[in-house]
């Protein structure tokens, strides 16, 4: 037993004790599948290693939700200089904190489907919520929201749940949007199809992949990584002529920070050709600033909706109890 | 009756009871204390009609789920009892498999064979018949008495080799017929010992969460774990939170009061457990029961786990380097979680045995309330009260070891107590009048009788430590993962397929950590 303790002490002490060489700290705080070895993170890390002279480090605490709880929790004192991997259902939360900074920067190039003015957060990357489907199950798909929730009667989907997951409450918004004051009747006119909802995306998508539901809610990017990863074609997102809503993920960063130069530098890396290029293949998302021509070519092919939708962040928290309660009595009842 | 504690014994029991309340009431009053520190601030708790039916639904499921496995676990105990057959060891043993899988993984299984394209409906559909939906009550039950129907067998067939073997001997020489046995003998085993093993299902249920929602067919099945998780979540709102997490102890409370309330334990007294052959068991009906109960269970219990080392075997090859340090990361936290726990779990038991009645159930009943702690509520209880202190990265090791101790005690003293009773009844006195004190008390008259539950319990306690994901996340450093976290990050990030391999290694790795506790605990004896 003793030998064991020794070295569960001795891995904590290694990974804590972390490689510091010299010059200052930059300490990104971030979700968990950003920071994994086949996420976004390792890579980013190198290459803003070489151009700063300091040391990048990222903390993982759990998905954007988790990461926004845990800034609250530490207030003034957190260590965080950034935090990325917010989306725009949770910016509203943090600007209202107070301990988030105005970014300071003028964004160029951004390659988003709608305008960009938020003060505090910056984007990094993007994507539309998609339901996906395999074309060998499914030969056709519903073409708009509508039809999903009024025709194709035998069809099953698996959904998130909006109360602990992000894409779960992208959908709700989604059906607000498209659906206005009729959204409760279309929830309750959508209920027979869905075959159940999950806590968070894994569990949804990974009962989809073994075929429990022909269609699951996503993004329209992720055939993109059956086709890369897996050279398989037969994943598709249906288009949705009424519009697909998007989902943005943004840095900020905080008032408490004490590296305030290096976390500009870092913002701007954020938008720089570099780190977005890295985005694609990684985080399996559109990145937020980079020409459609140098995006890897399955992303390049992939259809994209004709409408984006998104509520402004205010509007999506104002909005957000009451959408889930409509939801969860229509489903209810 | 009371009896003079044990220094060595009443310490150790005052310390486990501190690490439960650490994990309970400390937790919350911190979040109390911290209610305005976060973006909601609701002033007064407001009941929503939509908590009620979550209330309303997690009651029942509760409820039914805990009678369901223990009524199921009756005949199959009774039958792995008093069978001898091939591999009866080894089934004895991965009945501590289902209870120890991540829950995404036990999800998993459960759909490759029930699900709407799972082997059931395979079989249906080629027959000509309807494929079959789970989804819903229905659902949540099929996985719950996965999780716990082997638990309860365990804890059931541990009851009945209690029963010393001159009883049945005896029973069999005066001529009693099965059914005088049974009411006899075994009826009143199953009094003292079902309404521990329900209330236990019970509140392990209670707090179901990820379960409950991927197979409960939405918001229909909802249970106050999720408004917890939605107050912090996206509400940051502490004080809900708080008033959360209350109602829940609450409820553990009063389900604990109402089952313990009525148990009696009970005495049959000591015995050398002879090995006994009790030939009523050899009548054809009888062989067919018995058969029956344990080819079921095999196939209820089995098939599952046969499709997560199917879907997971060919992966293994594959996977990502960060596998390893975090399977060794696990290992160790279970490692040293099992070591605290199981010396303070055997402390407490220990103790309570030796309390009077009152007292004594009062002790029992909150060493059980961890089961009811909600571990985000836990987790960010003991951030915000450490966090001003000390960065919480150096203490993940600690905090993740006291966590989870306290956490696994109520299935500690659950296993340990009945032992624990039986062994003070019996030898209490001896060591009384004896005078034997301290550590030699332990060691000459407690461990002997206590081995076996000890080391199933610790089995227990292992397994727990390496499948938890919940508590650690707050303060591991970056870079520090966790094999089921691991798992997870895999499987949020579309590799499924390493995922799968991933999780068929935790899988195998918390069982073999069981199976050295368990079969340490039992070598030479008799289950």
């Amino acid at each position: 037993m003793k030998k064991f303790l020794i070295s569960a002490v001795a891995c904590v002490v290694a990974q804590t004790g972390g490689a510091f060489a010299g010059g200052q700290t930059l300490t990104v705080y971030t979700y968990d599948s950003f920071v994994s070895d086949w996420g976004p993170g390792p890579q980013i890390e190198a290459a803003f290693e070489r151009s700063c002279a300091c040391d990048l480090k990222f903390v993982a605490a759990g998905d954007g939700a988790a990461v926004l709880s845990r800034i609250l929790l530490e207030g003034e004192r957190t260590e965080a200089d950034i935090v990325l991997g917010l989306d725009t259902n949770l910016t509203a939360a943090a600007r209202k904190s107070g301990l988030f900074a105005p970014h300071g920067q003028e964004p160029k190039g951004l390659t988003l489907p709608i305008e960009w003015n938020d003060e505090y957060f910056l984007p990094y990357d993007w994507g539309y919520f998609a339901f996906v489907y395999d074309n060998t199950r499914l030969p056709e798909a519903p073409g708009s929201f509508k039809e999903l929730v009024e025709e194709y009667p035998d069809l099953s989907i698996v959904i998130q749940d909006p109360r602990s997951s992000t894409p779960g409450l992208g959908l709700v918004l989604w059906m607000k949007m498209v659906h206005g004051d009729r959204a409760a009747s279309a929830w309750s006119a959508l209920d027979s199809k869905i075959v159940t909802v999950t806590k968070g995306w894994s569990e949804a998508y990974s009962m989809f992949l073994d075929g429990e539901a022909d269609m699951v809610l996503s993004y329209t990017t992720s055939p993109a990584y059956h086709a890369i990863a897996e050279g398989d074609s037969s994943k598709k997102a249906a288009i949705f002529a009424d519009g697909n809503y998007l989902q943005v993920e943004v840095a900020g960063k905080l008032t408490s920070t004490e590296n305030g130069d290096l976390a500009d530098k870092f913002l701007a890396f954020m938008l720089a050709d570099e780190f977005q290029s890295i985005i694609p293949t990684t985080n399996w998302m559109y990145p937020a600033a980079l020409d459609r021509n140098s995006l890897p070519q399955e992303f390049a092919e992939l259809p994209v909706p004709e409408i984006a939708l998104l509520y402004e962040d205010f509007e999506a928290e104002a909005l957000r109890k009451d959408a889930i309660a409509e939801w969860r009595d229509a489903l209810t009842r | 009756m009371a009896r003079r504690a044990n220094p060595l014994i009443a310490l150790a029991g005052a310390a486990a009871i501190i690490a439960v309340a650490l994990v309970t009431l400390v937790p919350v009053a911190t979040l109390w204390i911290n209610s305005d520190r976060l973006l909601g601030r609701s002033a007064e708790f407001e009941v929503s009609a939509a908590d009620i039916a979550a209330l309303r639904f997690t009651l029942l499921q509760a409820f039914l789920s805990a009678a369901i496995s223990v009524v199921l676990a009756v005949p199959v105990a009774r039958a792995i009892f008093r069978r001898k057959f091939f591999g009866r060891e080894l089934l004895i043993s991965v009945l501590g498999a289902p209870f120890l899988l991540p829950v995404i993984v036990a999800v998993i299984g459960l759909l490759a064979v029930w699900g709407r394209s799972g082997w059931i409906s395979a079989v249906l559909i080629s027959a000509g018949y309807e494929r079959i939906s789970i989804y819903g009550l229905s659902g949540v039950l099929l996985a719950h008495v996965f999780f716990n129907l082997p638990l309860a067998t365990r804890i059931i067939l541990q009851a009945w080799s209690r029963i010393p073997a001159e009883h049945f001997r005896l029973a069999e020489q005066i001529g009693m017929s099965p059914s005088d046995q049974f009411r006899h003998l075994e009826w009143p085993m199953l009094r003292s010992v079902a309404p521990g093993a329900f209330l236990l299902i019970a509140l392990i249920c209670a707090s179901s969460f990820a379960v409950v929602l991927a197979l409960g067919g939405g918001p229909r099945a909802t249970t106050l774990e999720l408004a917890i998780f939605e107050a912090i979540r996206f509400d940051f709102d502490l004080g809900r939170a708080a008033s959360l997490a209350l109602v829940q102890f609450a409820i553990g409370v009063a389900f604990a009061v109402v089952v313990l309330a009525g148990n009696r334990e009970i005495g049959f007294g000591g015995g050398i457990q002879l090995n006994f052959e009790n030939w009523s068991k050899n009548r054809t009906w009888a062989i067919a029961i018995d058969a029956f109960a344990i080819g079921s269970l095999i196939a209820f219990v089995g098939l599952p786990l046969l499709a997560i080392f199917l879907e997971g075997v060919g992966k293994l090859p594959t996977l990502p380097p960060e596998t390893w340090p975090a399977l060794i990361n696990s290992i160790s936290i279970a490692m040293l979680s099992t070591a605290v726990s199981v010396f303070l779990g055997l402390a407490l038991s220990v103790r309570i045995a030796s309390l009077s009645r009152f007292p004594g159930r009062a002790v029992e009943i909150f060493s059980m309330l961890a089961l009811s702690a909600s571990p985000l509520v836990i987790g960010t209880g003991l951030f915000l009260l450490l966090q001003p202190f000390v960065s919480p990265f150096n203490l993940a090791l600690p905090v993740t070891a006291l966590v989870n101790s306290a956490m696994s005690m109520p299935l500690i003293v659950r296993i340990l107590l009945p032992a624990c009773r039986r062994t003070v009844e019996v030898y209490g006195p001896l060591v009384d009048s004896l005078g034997i004190r301290g550590w030699s008390a332990i060691r000459l008259v407690y461990w002997p009788s206590l081995r076996s539950p000890a080391g199933f319990s610790a089995g227990i306690a292992a397994a727990l430590s390496m499948g938890d994901l919940g508590v650690v996340a707050l303060f591991a450093p970056p870079e520090f993962a966790t094999l089921p976290l691991v798992v997870y990050r895999l499987m949020g990030a579309y590799r499924t397929d390493q995922a799968e391999g991933a999780a068929l290694l935790l899988v195998m790795a918390s069982f073999a950590l069981f199976f050295a506790f368990d079969r340490g605990g039992r070598l030479g004896h008799h289950a």
